[in-house]
């Protein structure tokens, strides 16, 4: 379109294939789905419960493997990553938002936000890098409204709270890619609402986002949406 | 950072992470202060052993002895690294007290005194003669009388219901008789016909505590000369049962032993043509531990059955830190999870369970130790307060032979239980957390979802 800027592909899925096995069947979930993401894009993916879509993020984000196919970042095959690589991809490259969450109950927010960062280095590695970390991590606290929460366990935080740490937690290292899996299923309207505002802003600055979603109202807060049915997208 | 942080957190929030770590500082308790007691009654055991021997024994086990002792005794004193050596005869006999109608018997030990508290710590036994024992054979109420040292068990009486021996300022007047049956160099009777015996009237001086068993129940001390006289071992070719050997300081017992039984080999050689040579071939020299052997090995037999006892114990602690960590690993693959999706490889999610086995084992460990050293320092004052209130005592002094429990903590042992601990809790650990490092981040986090 006249006007729009060229966009470089961060993503590239080519003939994926994933199938469960359910006691004696098998269930094909993804039957040779393409996909391509541009950077800076804010893409949602809808589709039924059961359609495949969250393990597509999966796969996409290196949690887990395609039975065939490949997927591509910035022109790289996850595939032919070694063991050290994808974690190296998923810790600086790739930011996870779940649906539950998933923080760490140990950690207090303040913690469970600079994980990501306390991941990638050891321990004299992290004593340098420790002051900086706390920065930015308060940073990103700020800017999602949880200043006065950093010392607050997980199970002190109301859920939308809780779902705000968690993005803060994948973008503690400035991922190139922001994978959300159905990051307001848990959420009641007002404060999903919220959260998606958030997600706006932040692809406003320039993140590229894709959100998997059952909600249709919810998907079109996206740039493009991609329907996902019978293993393929529609 | 977050492999220290998580562990502790993890420790400090679940319940029955204190489960485990009590269970490992159960063990360490138990084994700290059952070794520790173990290691000190049968250490205490050997020294009073050693203190009553010497450092090395030539002897021979024949009631009948050996000639040429005196000439083997001036071979040693040629030598720096023998510090002391000293004549014994022994031989057995019938101990009476005139008047009562009893009659034991005893094994008698003719003795230099001076000589032998130099080659041994037999004055150390003693109680009016500790410090003098060169007059140890003279009773203090009447100095001209043969008198001689008895087992201090021997004494009637002279022992409470604790287990505490109790002694008059001065010692008892009691008359004894030695009996007993002297043999010639060749093994015969020396006397024949109605005259078998050699007798003697002797009045005890002091008693012996040596705490050993058998030799403070039965034994009776007497003069060198005078046993040797009722033995058969006096004459032209006089003989003697054994000598005892004390090493200079800094000399190894092996070393020191093996020198003394070269030293012999060439003598018997030397002597092997004189008269009754027969009897050196019945000779042997021995270090201490080899002399009492018989008395020193029934119990290092125990520790050792200890020891594997325990190291069962430990299995069974290494499978209780496995149950727990399976279960809280079980529980936690959704921390595993979450730490995968950002990137944590599994060799790290491995290190951060490794890093909680080696805090619950820790903890435990120490915790254990402490409560094991606390217990062992004031052992004996519960000791002494249960038989005050109760009558009980864990061993009944008036049937064992000990003072003191033993609680002398060896801290190189301590270490060693301590650091067995922590790797029982490693171990136990392992499998668990190997198979809770190797899921995939996707399993747990689907299932979590669901």
């Amino acid at each position: 379109m006249a006007g729009e800027p060229i966009m470089s592909e961060i993503l590239r899925a080519s003939g994926l294939y994933k199938s469960y096995k359910m006691g004696q069947s098998k269930i094909e979930v993804l039957r040779g789905l393409n996909l391509s993401v541009q950077s800076g894009r804010f893409i949602a993916i809808v589709g039924a419960s059961g359609s495949g879509k969250s393990t597509l993020l999966h796969i996409l984000g290196a949690l887990d493997e395609p039975d065939a196919g490949s997927v591509e970042f910035e022109g790289k095959r996850l595939d032919k990553l070694g063991a050290g690589r994808l974690n190296q991809f998923r810790n600086k490259m790739v930011g996870f938002v779940f649906q539950f969450y998933h923080l760490l109950d140990e950690l207090n927010v303040l913690e469970n936000v600079m994980l990501p960062a306390m991941a990638q280095s050891g321990i004299v590695g992290w004593l340098k890098r420790r002051a900086g970390a706390r920065k930015h991590a308060k940073s990103l606290l700020e800017q999602l409204g949880l200043s006065d929460r950093i010392t607050h366990k997980p199970y002190q935080l109301s859920g939308g709270e809780r779902q705000r740490v968690a993005i803060a937690r994948a973008l503690m290292n400035k991922p190139r890619l922001l994978l959300a899996d159905e990051p307001t299923g848990n959420l009641d309207s007002e404060t999903g609402n919220g959260i998606l505002k958030i997600l706006e802003e932040l692809n406003g600055n320039g993140q590229t986002i894709v959100m998997v979603t059952h909600d249709e109202k919810n998907a079109h807060r996206a740039q493009r949406v991609i329907r996902l049915a019978d293993g393929k997208i529609v | 950072m977050y492999k220290f942080i998580l562990p502790l957190r993890y420790f400090l929030k679940r319940r029955i992470t204190h489960l485990a770590a009590a269970a490992v500082a159960l063990c360490v308790f138990i084994v700290v202060v059952v070794m520790t007691v173990m290691n000190g009654l049968v250490s205490e055991f050997k020294d009073k052993n050693h203190d009553f021997v010497g450092d090395c024994i030539v002897g021979t086990d024949s009631l009948v002895g050996f000639c040429y002792y005196e000439d083997f005794l001036s071979e040693l004193q040629k030598h720096k690294f023998v510090q002391a050596a000293s004549p014994v005869v022994k031989g057995f006999g019938l101990l009476t007290q005139p008047g009562t109608g009893q009659n034991i018997g005893v094994e008698i030990i003719g003795i230099e005194p001076v000589g032998f508290c130099e080659a041994t710590k037999f004055a150390q036994t003693l109680y009016y003669h500790k410090d003098k024992p060169s007059d140890v054979f003279s009773p203090t109420y009447n100095p001209a009388l043969a008198g001689c040292v008895v087992g201090i068990d021997m004494i009637s009486g002279s022992r409470d219901g604790a287990g505490k021996y109790h002694h008059g300022p001065e010692p008892l007047q009691i008359e004894l008789m030695i009996i007993c049956f002297p043999l010639t160099a060749r093994g015969a009777l020396a006397k024949a016909g109605t005259d078998l015996v050699n007798s003697k009237t002797v009045y005890y001086s002091d008693d012996s505590h040596t705490g050993l068993v058998k030799v403070d129940a039965r034994t009776i001390y007497l003069e060198f000369k005078l046993a040797r006289e009722l033995l058969g071992m006096a004459g032209a070719t006089p003989r003697a049962s054994a000598i005892h050997i004390k090493f200079a300081e800094g000399t190894r017992l092996k070393a020191g032993v093996g020198k003394i039984k070269k030293m012999w080999n060439d003598f018997a050689e030397t002597y092997a043509d004189r008269q009754y040579a027969n009897l050196l071939k019945n000779v042997t020299v021995q270090s201490w531990l080899d002399y009492r052997r018989g008395s020193i090995a029934p119990m290092e037999k125990e520790q050792t059955m200890l020891i594997l006892l325990f190291a069962m114990l430990g299995i069974i602690t290494v499978f209780i830190i496995f149950v727990v960590f399976y279960m809280i690993i079980s529980h936690k693959s959704k921390d595993i999870g979450i730490l995968k999706s950002v990137g944590v490889s599994r060799i790290a999610v491995l290190q951060l369970f490794v890093v909680f086995a080696a805090l619950v084992g820790t903890v435990g460990a120490l915790t254990g130790a402490g409560a094991g050293c606390v217990f062992l320092a004031k052992i004996n004052d519960m000791e002494d307060w249960l038989f005050e209130r109760f009558g009980w005592q864990l061993w009944d002094r008036t049937v064992y032979a000990i003072g003191d429990i033993p609680n002398d903590i060896e801290w190189q042992v301590l270490a060693v239980i301590i650091g067995a601990a922590v790797l029982a809790a490693l171990a136990g650990a392992f499998f668990p957390g190997l198979r809770g490092s190797s899921k995939q981040p996707v399993e747990v986090l689907q299932v979590s979802q669901l």
